[in-house]
């Protein structure tokens, strides 16, 4: 259970918002459960809704509406190219076919041992070091600038051999 | 020229307090807290002519005097959302000026007589969250924050939140909402901010950038900072410069140059030496600028980029070399808003839909002249009916590309005259020289 096993950490998080506005730390805590469960569960969001004393309906409106919350089971780590307009012109489109190439699926795809899911994000602020990936993992996220096929590939034989 | 916000690319290492300090870090701070009224602050930034850097230019003084007087809680938020496709400048403030945005925050929340202050930063700035937590970690360690201020009845604290990918965060009433734990979606206004904004109390939204100039503001002086830039655009931008172009990256230049020596001066020219078709100078959002000779003479300021149709906005500017598809770049834009939009209006929510699936047909060649009329016709009827600007940002690029691209939207029809092959079998743009821009 979240509640009992970072009671610290959520006491820490709810002290940062007013003491009424409880439901402010939705986002903090739905990083929390994701990264305990590896993505959201129906259960995670109705311990969430109890800690924030709110309806479990209000904790899955929220998990619906951003995109970096699960609420299923992808690989181990996603692998997110950004394939917007300022790194498609640097080349993005082909770099993330070609990276799902060299793993055997297509964009959005899980990897057959449930390592990598490969997909196509928005934006992610670094276009001037297209291409570019983001790996959202339980650990968080982390960018991989200025990126090959097989830089790329590399970073991800890396995460595996973790 | 020196670097105002960027100080970092003059001065390394100014992310670590010791030296930020050693280096007037802070006094700025101090000053206003120890020997100022909130009053005399915000009529220094006034005078500054400092304008917000998010994009809407909206004079920051005067954003900060509307705040409704005598309410239990003020709040400043800062709005490091930074998700707009070909802006990157608020990352790098982040990352390695960091201190000088925080002292900006606290400036602005002392001016606003706020306790309390957020920096709500998009989800996937993850790593640089966590280091700007220590950041402010340590500015409480040394008393810069918390209780009592130098000694003076004063108490502020930072804190973090983490947004969790959605553009529309970037809107400061959906921001707002996202701080309170809802959906972020855009609020209807009036109230605005400035009286009922953050727990309904009167807040503060101002983009990084904005804010990463206050400390040497009245650090300078208000003459000092009008002294750069030119008159109604006064200090200086970070220009991220993106797209094809051999360097791409963040340039920080006095409002004024050229968008000729931004791309081929900084930016070392287009890749191969091709010509530049096309220029959007806020990002996604923006007006598709044909650029012709005339184009690339034209100074970077609010007003000379508005007497040409377009908004400098951000001034992201992203570069489109002479190969470029304009259906192809209208279908990634829109791809974009479709799945940003965040439902709330049906134009909007509806509307980029369906231009979304009109583009994809273009884009396969299943199309006459008649179903170019009709995303003209879908992208009309969102323009002017949303709350927010998003449905407004979502129609520029088309509209614009439109008007003056036409041909390159026919040339798919059936019925076009230069039929041209399917998106799909085009060669990818070859793949720019890796460069960070500095």
């Amino acid at each position: 259970m979240l509640a009992e096993k970072y009671h610290e950490q959520i006491q820490a998080t709810l002290a940062r918002y007013p003491a009424d506005q409880k439901r402010s730390a939705v986002m903090p805590l739905l990083y929390m459960a994701q990264s305990e469960y590896g993505y959201i569960t129906k259960e995670a969001m109705e311990e969430v809704a109890a800690i924030l004393e709110i309806e479990p309906t209000q904790v899955a409106s929220v998990v619906g509406f951003y995109t970096l919350y699960y609420d299923h089971q992808g690989g181990k780590h996603r692998v997110q190219v950004c394939t917007d307009l300022p790194c498609a012109l640097r080349g993005a489109d082909k770099f993330a076919d070609d990276l799902c190439k060299k793993f055997g699926v297509k964009l959005g795809e899980t990897t057959k041992d449930g390592m990598f899911t490969i997909e196509a994000v928005m934006c992610v602020a670094a276009c001037d070091t297209a291409p570019v990936f983001q790996v959202q993992n339980k650990d968080g996220i982390a960018y991989h600038e200025n990126q090959t096929v097989e830089s790329a590939a590399k970073v991800m034989e890396e995460l595996k051999a973790k | 020229m020196e670097h105002i916000v960027l100080r970092h690319r003059d001065i390394p290492g100014l992310d670590q307090l010791d030296l930020y300090l050693a280096n007037g870090g802070f006094e700025a701070f101090k000053k206003v807290v120890t020997s100022m009224r909130p009053e005399e602050v915000i009529d220094i930034v006034k005078a500054s002519g400092l304008r917000g850097r998010g994009g809407a230019g909206f004079p920051t003084g005067v954003k900060w005097s509307f705040l409704t007087k005598n309410r239990p809680a003020y709040y400043v938020v800062c709005n490091s959302d930074e998700s707009e496709p070909g802006t990157f400048k608020d990352r790098e403030i982040m990352e390695k000026n960091p201190l000088q945005l925080l002292e900006g925050i606290m400036i602005a929340a002392y001016a606003a007589r706020a306790n309390t202050a957020y920096n709500y930063m998009r989800g996937e700035f993850w790593p640089v969250a966590a280091a700007l937590d220590t950041k402010i970690a340590e500015l409480r360690v040394r008393g810069f924050l918390g209780n009592n201020i130098f000694g003076i009845d004063y108490s502020l604290d930072v804190h973090l939140h983490l947004g969790a990918g959605a553009y529309i965060c970037g809107e400061e009433s959906a921001l707002l909402e996202s701080i309170e734990g809802k959906l972020g979606q855009p609020r209807l206004k009036p109230p605005f901010p400035a009286d009922k904004g953050l727990y309904g109390m009167p807040t503060v939204v101002n983009n990084t950038e904005t804010l990463a100039n206050v400390p040497l503001i009245i650090e300078r002086g208000a003459d000092w900072y009008k002294s750069l830039g030119v008159p109604n655009s006064a200090g200086t931008k970070v220009m991220c410069l993106s797209g094809h172009v051999n360097k791409p990256g963040n340039y920080e230049l006095p409002f004024g140059v050229t968008l000729r020596k931004l791309i081929y001066e900084c930016g070392g020219g287009v890749p191969g030496d091709k010509k530049v078709k096309a220029v959007m100078l806020s990002g996604a959002s923006s007006v598709v600028l044909h650029t012709t000779e005339d184009i690339l003479d034209m100074a970077l300021d609010y007003d000379s980029v508005a007497a040409k149709g377009a908004m400098l906005g951000s001034a992201s500017v992203i570069v489109m070399d002479e190969t470029v598809d304009m259906a192809w770049l209208t279908l990634k834009t829109t791809r974009f808003f479709k799945h940003e939009s965040c439902g709330k209006c049906t134009p909007c929510r509806e509307g980029t839909y369906w231009m979304l699936h009109v583009l994809e047909r273009i884009n396969k060649n299943e199309v006459t002249r008649a179903d170019v009329d009709l995303l003209n016709n879908v992208a009309s009827q969102i323009a002017g009916k949303c709350l927010c600007p998003l449905g407004e940002f979502a129609v520029t690029p088309v509209l614009s590309s439109l008007k003056t691209f036409r041909a390159d939207f026919d040339a798919h029809a059936k019925d076009g005259a230069k039929p041209r092959p399917a998106a799909a079998a085009k060669p990818a743009p070859k793949k720019a020289e890796a460069v960070a821009g500095d």
